[in-house]
């Protein structure tokens, strides 16, 4: 019961909800900031969490698409990502789900190898892309959930 | 670092010019891949654990003893173009001119102490892993104290060379007795003497070594001398006078090699695998956790013959260390130190290891401990370089 599922509820009319997945608070509260800052044809919803699976005290709205951010430097993150994956629902992985890897600019802080993000985005064959949340925020399209291209960079 | 099997999709037809790429380095392996527009998903690496076999052949230990217990600053080096082993004599000479001309350079007229700075290159025998590997080779520059005598002599002379000459680089050569008054040359064959009666004092120790570096060898030509790891011990403004002599004499190019955690965790199995005989120094890792105002530093110190059999337990393959084995060594660390503190380590970062083998920083600094495992040691490094290098 605490698997996410993609069609469970309506849709809600002109609006979309994006899940973000992540260990570092910070980070996933300074990219749905500017996230909302961007200007999108319909209402957009950000949602955070630490961990699947969510509480399911809560009501929320259906979630469009999910975003786990592993971060290269923490093997934490990439434990946690695993995790969670177990409580997604398999149909979510048909063009719903994206791996954002940040931390992949600075070499000598990671624990992390590349290839093992790479290995876990072609498994469940979701695009990869690869950000410095740092640095500044790279924010591609929130609409396109179209192309699947492993490894994107 | 990525010495990855052969990409999943299966070989080309054996008719078409890619197939000299069975044997080729991870970055043409990488580039074919590219090419193809296939998805490269590389196997995870296997090592080998090292093996105190190798080093037993031809070095003596004596001779490599003053390599151990020195904490080293690691550099990666392109291959050196138009070097030549029978030429030591004089890349001595042109680089204590250098020197001599650096140090001078912006400078009033000045007897400085540097000014009998003697920098002399020799091999490393038997610092190789296979027959391949070009030899080592070793810059070290020392202070030679002159004879009391005479030195009130040297400092007169030299400062009117100074004074007489205006181009600084040929300045060394007219002390070294081409020129000049027949006292030069007296002096000089005086310091030319044995050293009985003179301490020289090493002042700064550089050593370059290529260990298994097949990778590289086979992609460069014959011009060209590949020893992709250098090694410095000692101040670093000598450290980047030397380098740039080097990379205008030979047209090649120094970086700082840091190792990031991830190897630093593959280091710290490879070293634990290690069997020895007594242990010299705990096994201690050091992390850092990035908090503000400042950073906390954690050190987890286990006792060598602990780790030794915790490392057995998780070592399944014999004489060979895999990915998941250094992921399943560090958790088990991780999940104990977990369950005393409720501090996730795999969430920080990895900063230092040391072991009875060796012990290695982050920021490119090594200190080796163990003169079987040397070779082992270097042969990791000498990856490292050579990935930073492609």
């Amino acid at each position: 019961m605490s698997v996410l599922r993609p069609l469970d509820k309506l849709p809600g009319l002109n609006t979309a909800t994006i899940l973000l997945v992540g260990t570092e608070d910070a980070l996933l509260q300074q990219l749905a900031d500017s996230m909302l800052k961007e200007d999108c044809a319909s209402e957009l919803k950000v949602h955070l969490a630490k961990s699947l699976p969510l509480p399911s005290s809560v009501n929320r709205p259906r979630i469009d698409l999910i975003v786990f951010v592993v971060n290269l430097h923490s093997k934490y993150s990439l434990q946690n990502t695993e995790e969670s994956l177990r409580h997604v629902d398999a149909s979510f992985f048909l063009g719903k789900v994206c791996f954002l890897a940040t931390g992949a600019g600075r070499e000598s802080h990671c624990s992390i190898h590349r290839h093992t993000v790479v290995k876990l985005a072609h498994t469940y064959q979701s695009p990869l892309l690869y950000c410095d949340l740092e640095a500044g925020l790279q924010w591609c399209n929130h609409g396109s959930l179209q192309t699947r291209a492993p490894g994107l960079k | 670092m990525d010495s990855y099997n052969a990409p999943e999709s299966t070989p080309s037809a054996s008719s078409r010019p890619e197939d000299y790429f069975i044997g080729a380095t991870p970055l043409q392996k990488r580039l074919e891949s590219v090419r193809k527009q296939s998805s490269f998903i590389p196997t995870p690496p296997r090592r080998k654990i090292p093996q105190c076999s190798q080093l037993q052949e031809d070095v003596d230990p004596q001779k490599v003893a003053f390599l151990l217990h020195k904490q080293w600053t690691l550099y990666s080096l392109t291959p050196l173009y138009k070097f030549s082993y029978s030429n030591l004599k004089e890349y001595s000479r042109h680089l204590n001119a250098f020197i001599v001309a650096e140090k001078q350079k912006g400078l009033a007229v000045e007897v400085g102490e540097d000014f009998n700075i003697k920098v002399i290159f020799s091999t490393l025998l038997g610092m190789k892993g296979t027959q391949r590997d070009p030899e080592a080779f070793l810059v070290q520059g020392l202070i030679l104290s002159p004879r009391l005598e005479y030195s009130g002599t040297i400092l007169v002379d030299c400062n009117l060379c100074l004074l007489g000459s205006s181009d600084p680089s040929t300045l060394a050569f007219q002390v070294a007795g081409t020129t000049g008054a027949c006292h030069h040359t007296r002096i000089l064959s005086k310091s030319q003497l044995p050293s009985e009666n003179r301490e020289d004092k090493v002042l700064w120790t550089g050593w370059f070594c290529c260990i298994f570096g097949d990778s590289l060898l086979e992609t460069v030509s014959e011009d060209f001398t590949c020893l992709p790891l250098f090694l410095a011990n000692g101040a670093e403004s000598n450290t980047a006078i030397i380098g740039t002599w080097f990379q205008k004499t030979f047209d090649c190019y120094f970086s700082p090699l840091a190792i990031n955690a991830f190897n630093l965790s593959w280091m710290a199995a490879m070293w634990t695998a290690c069997k020895m005989d007594h242990y010299v120094a705990t096994t201690e890792f050091l992390w850092s956790v990035p908090c503000s105002p400042q950073s906390l530093d954690i050190s987890f110190a286990i006792h060598p013959e602990d780790a030794k059999a915790l490392w057995d337990s998780v070592h399944k393959t014999p004489g060979e260390v895999t990915q998941e084995e250094v992921d399943l060594f560090m958790d088990c660390l991780y999940s104990h130190f977990h369950r005393h503190f409720k501090i996730h380590l795999s969430a920080t970062r990895l900063v230092r290891v040391s072991t009875s083998v060796a012990s290695a920083h982050t920021d490119g600094k090594i200190k080796i401990l163990c003169h079987k495992y040397l070779i082992g040691v270097l042969a990791y490094l000498t990856e490292l370089a050579i990935f930073q290098i492609e």
